[in-house]
């Protein structure tokens, strides 16, 4: 099992990737900074699932907070506003505290 | 029975149907006298999908090979079908009432729901909780992620690319379309169930409920208010 890298309140960018094929790392995530909120699990990896293998090891899966400001620059609404996303570590790079 | 088969039948042009106990009048439906109304097409008239082949087959074949029997498969979607937002709304009722089960929920909604006798399935569901300056909504962006083992089959506007596209882009505006205008100073935070994680909102218990029963206050907790998209409301007296 791989062992959870990050810790609650750790602010952490998605990566800007985009590769073919099954991921759940929605769009509007991608490349964007967050803060983790908590672990949700650890999980057998979805993006080989889909295609038959196992998944294993397990991956740790975050609960990350995007303020709606960051994931759409024009957002009309309060700053406090967010979104909550469950992101699978592989995606996730730390960043530095205030990055 | 045609009218044509009676042997009194009267086709005078005046002739009332009502005398013989028939509730409506056959000259008024707009298609030609005589015509019939059209069919409601059978389950089995739409196309037969890949996902329904596959269905089938797998189904046929663990029957086949005695790994289920049709019974244990026939229970299992009883099962599936007999679930409904009114668990949830038992769960909400019951954490209203008793501080130290709202705590149970809010750390294993699946537990707490075990406790009640009810079976919330494998899937670990998160029960997020509304406060006076946080409001909560669920959405599955990626497909319709939804707590079906514990609410039952989710609304069809949740599995529209509309609402999984719009709500966490502009949830105030969509909030507001279902009727629910939120303030600026409360704080409304979306929840895309991306993982194997489902969610369920805890709504706030509503003003004027003090003292009332558990099966009172469940009953004001719809399906709606366990998505987030509506708050429970007292109805006027």
């Amino acid at each position: 099992m791989t062992r959870p890298r990050f810790r609650p309140g750790q602010p952490v960018r998605v990566k800007a990737l985009f590769p073919p094929g099954h991921c759940r790392t929605p769009f509007y995530t991608r490349g964007k900074r967050g803060r983790i909120l908590d672990l949700v699990d650890v999980e057998p990896d979805p993006e080989e699932r889909a295609y038959g293998r196992p998944g294993l090891p397990p991956v740790p899966v975050w609960r990350v907070v995007f303020a709606q400001h960051e994931l759409w620059p024009d957002y009309r609404g309060p700053a406090r506003d967010q979104v909550v996303v469950g992101i699978f570590e592989p995606w996730l790079e730390p960043l530095e505290d205030g990055g | 029975m045609s009218h044509d088969q009676e042997p009194d039948h009267d086709h005078e042009p005046d002739h009332d149907h009502e005398h013989r106990g028939h509730g409506h009048d056959h000259e008024s439906h707009g298609h030609p006298p005589g015509q019939r109304h059209p069919f409601q097409p059978d389950l089995e008239d739409g196309p037969y999908s890949w996902h329904m082949a596959l269905t089938d087959a797998v189904a046929d074949l663990l029957l086949a090979k005695g790994l289920i029997t049709a019974d244990e498969l026939r229970r299992t979607l009883e099962d599936i079908d007999s679930k409904s937002p009114a668990l949830g709304a038992r769960l909400v009722a019951r954490a209203w009432v008793d501080p130290a089960f709202k705590a149970r929920l809010l750390a294993d909604v699946n537990a707490a729901a075990a406790e009640l006798g009810i079976d919330a399935g494998p899937i670990p569901i998160r029960a997020v909780e509304c406060a006076p300056g946080e409001h909560h909504v669920i959405v599955c962006t990626l497909c319709s992620c939804y707590p079906r083992l514990l609410l039952g089959a989710a609304p069809d506007w949740y599995k529209a690319r509309a609402y999984r596209s719009r709500v966490v882009r502009e949830p105030r505006p969509v909030l507001a379309e279902f009727g629910l205008e939120l303030d600026p100073e409360v704080a409304v935070i979306v929840h895309d169930s991306t993982a194997e994680l489902r969610f369920m909102v805890l709504p706030e218990r509503p003003a004027g409920t003090e003292g009332w029963d558990e099966e009172r206050l469940a009953a004001l907790v719809t399906r709606d208010c366990l998505i987030g998209v509506a708050r429970p409301r007292v109805p006027a007296a």
